[in-house]
Order: C-alpha cells, then sequence, then structure tokens
C-alpha cells in the first residue's frame, strides 16, 4: 500500500459517508414535509425500474463512453444469457450463474 | 435495524434475508472489484478500508476514489458523492411513509443501510404502506432482514477486495456478476408495459447523456422515463374518457 493518510482525507471520507446518510435519509431525516402529491405517488412506480435501467445498460452497451462498436463483446453475451434464464426459471442467482458461465469463457477464453 | 430484538425474532427478518441471499454471489463479487479498485486507485490502506467502512455505497465509492487521490478540491468530492447518490433521494420520498412511525435514529439507520437492491425487493413485496402497527413491524422486520443480508454479503467481500487488491486482476471482469444481478432484478420489475417503456427509455437517455458530468445521466434518464409514462398514462385516460 502506498501513501501516507492525511487528515484532509480523513474528513472527506467522513464527509462522504455522512452524504450517504443525508441522500438515503432525505425525505425523512425531519418529521416536517407535507404528503407526497397523487402525480408523485404514481410516478414512483416508474422510477426503480427505470434507475435500474440507467445503471445496468451503460455498462452492457458501452464502453469507454461510447456506445460498442463491435458485438464481439463478452458482456452482450453475458447479460443476453442472464436475461433468457430469467424469464424461464424466474430465478435472480440462476441469472447469475447462467450470465457469468457465458461470460467468463468469452471474455477470457477469447478476450472478448 | 437487526439490533432490535423484535425485528430479528420476526418471520418476515427471515422471508427478507431469504430473497436476499440469491443475489448474495452478485454482491460478493460486485463489493470485491470496488474493493480492488478503490485500493488500485491509490488510496492507502487505511483511507480504502475507512471508506469501505463507512461510506457503504459502491458507485459513490468508485467514483470518489480516483478524486481524492488527485487532490481534488474537497467539495468537488463531496458534490460527486451526492450526484451519484441522487438516486437515493428519489428512494427516500418512497420510503418515507413505510418509516415515518419510527423514531428518528431508527429512521436514520434503516435509510443508510437500504441499498438499490434492497430497496427494490421492499418496494416490490410491499406495495403499500402498512396501515396497522402488525403490518408496519412485518415490513419493518423484512427490511432490516434483507438490509442485513445484503451488508454481510457486501462488506466482508469489499474488505477482502481491499486487501487482495495486489493478487486479484480487474481484467478477469469478476465485477460483471453484479451487473447480471442488477440485470435480474430489472427483468423481475418489468411486470406491466408501462414499466417496459419505463427502463427503454431510460436506458436510452442514461446513455445519449452519458457524458454528463458526476453521472447526472442517470437522474435525468429516471426523470424523463418516469415523465414519459406518466404521459402516456395521461393520454390513455383522454382516451378512455
Amino acid at each position: 500500500m502506498n501513501g501516507s493518510t492525511t487528515w484532509e482525507t480523513v474528513a472527506i471520507i467522513l464527509g462522504l459517508a455522512a452524504i450517504t446518510v443525508i441522500t438515503r435519509c432525505f425525505f425523512f431525516l425531519t418529521r416536517k414535509s407535507a404528503s407526497l402529491p397523487h402525480w408523485a405517488q404514481r410516478g414512483l412506480q416508474y422510477a426503480p425500474i427505470a434507475a435500474l435501467s440507467a445503471v445496468v445498460l451503460p455498462e452492457v452497451l458501452m464502453t469507454q463512453g461510447h456506445l460498442l462498436a463491435t458485438w464481439m463483446d463478452a458482456r452482450l453475451f453475458g447479460a443476453a444469457a442472464g436475461v433468457l434464464v430469467y424469464f424461464w426459471r424466474r430465478d435472480v442467482l440462476l441469472t447469475i450463474v447462467a450470465g457469468m458461465a457465458v461470460y467468463l469463457p468469452l471474455h477470457l477464453g477469447l478476450g472478448w | 435495524m437487526f439490533l432490535k430484538r423484535a425485528n430479528r425474532s420476526h418471520p418476515e427478518f427471515r422471508v427478507g434475508a431469504s430473497e436476499m441471499w440469491p443475489q448474495a454471489p452478485g454482491m460478493v463479487a460486485w463489493g470485491l472489484m470496488t474493493g480492488v479498485a478503490m485500493a488500485k486507485s491509490g488510496m492507502s490502506l487505511f483511507e480504502s478500508l475507512l471508506m469501505t467502512l463507512t461510506v457503504f455505497a459502491g458507485s459513490s465509492q468508485l467514483a470518489a476514489a480516483p478524486l481524492l487521490t488527485v487532490d481534488a478540491p474537497a467539495w468537488v468530492i463531496l458534490a460527486t458523492g451526492f450526484c451519484v447518490n441522487l438516486r437515493f433521494v428519489v428512494f427516500s420520498l418512497h420510503l418515507r411513509p413505510y418509516l415515518m412511525h419510527l423514531p428518528w435514529l431508527e429512521r436514520i439507520s434503516h435509510g443508510y443501510l437500504t441499498t438499490d437492491m434492497t430497496y427494490v425487493m421492499f418496494t416490490r413485496r410491499f406495495a403499500h404502506p402498512g396501515d396497522t402497527p402488525e403490518a408496519q413491524n412485518a415490513q419493518e422486520a423484512y427490511l432490516a432482514g434483507s438490509n442485513s443480508a445484503c451488508w454481510i454479503s457486501w462488506m466482508p467481500a469489499s474488505v477482502t477486495g481491499v486487501v487482495l487488491a495486489n493478487f486479484i486482476p480487474t481484467t478477469w471482469g469478476l465485477g460483471f456478476a453484479g451487473i447480471l444481478c442488477l440485470i435480474g432484478i430489472l427483468c423481475s420489475l418489468a411486470s406491466t408495459r408501462l414499466r417496459i417503456v419505463s427502463a427503454v427509455v431510460a436506458a436510452m437517455v442514461a446513455i445519449t447523456t452519458y457524458q454528463l458530468p458526476f453521472k447526472l445521466n442517470i437522474v435525468v434518464a429516471i426523470a424523463m422515463a418516469v415523465f414519459a409514462c406518466m404521459s402516456i398514462e395521461k393520454m390513455r385516460r383522454k382516451v378512455a374518457a
């Protein structure tokens, strides 16, 4: 391990921990605040899937900030295998196992 | 929280934990790679471990680590952490009615430990906040069980990753297991046509706005997807009326 630890860095790390608490608890940090308007409650049922999709799809379809230029990428095949197995068996663990079983040989064996 | 006996002994605690266990291999691999990436960014062992143990937010750790090692100004690092975590602000709005009956410290500890994964599973199992004390206790116990299982699968792996960083090449791509885990959950959420629309719109927007700083593309994508789905809902109601 390299580098010495400065108090400033420690303070920043603890600040980041505080930000985890603030963002995850934002709307229940204090008791005051009104109840949610109806439209917001309805909108929330579309937010979780949108958030996951926005996090996951760029990880599968992009490399270094650009859309994949080739189909020879192990992530595409791993992800496709995962999706198929999910809808076949409805099991997240099997999704991971099947996806990795397709991904690792292509990635490590062929270098895709 | 798991510290509360009433939560640990409630049957829903086990349900929450057992629904989380299938995602554990993904969490382990992802935690491991986050640990490796942090340690390899040039942070000291103490700094990496402190960050792993306190920040407990993979994406924000991955974004902050390189900024720390290039001595970026503190406010830039903290602002980045905040932006990467903005999705949790949305989640907290959703969770508020489920937790508001609890004392402050218990709300905060539930909130701190709630990750993407456990939030999604919790709101999938409980579409509405409980309106009786029994229902509220069951929901709290489920959340505590699922958060505990998540923490236990993430934390030791992440610490191991930091410590073993020099022996595990990032080129193995073990972090892809974490992505596959999220893909599984994503599929499980695709239960209505409009939710599929939401996922497609969010993916397209997140990719086209990828260049935005601080991962703001994720926030923009969520906003656009929700807006699109609600507009379609509105049009449908007009057609029906």
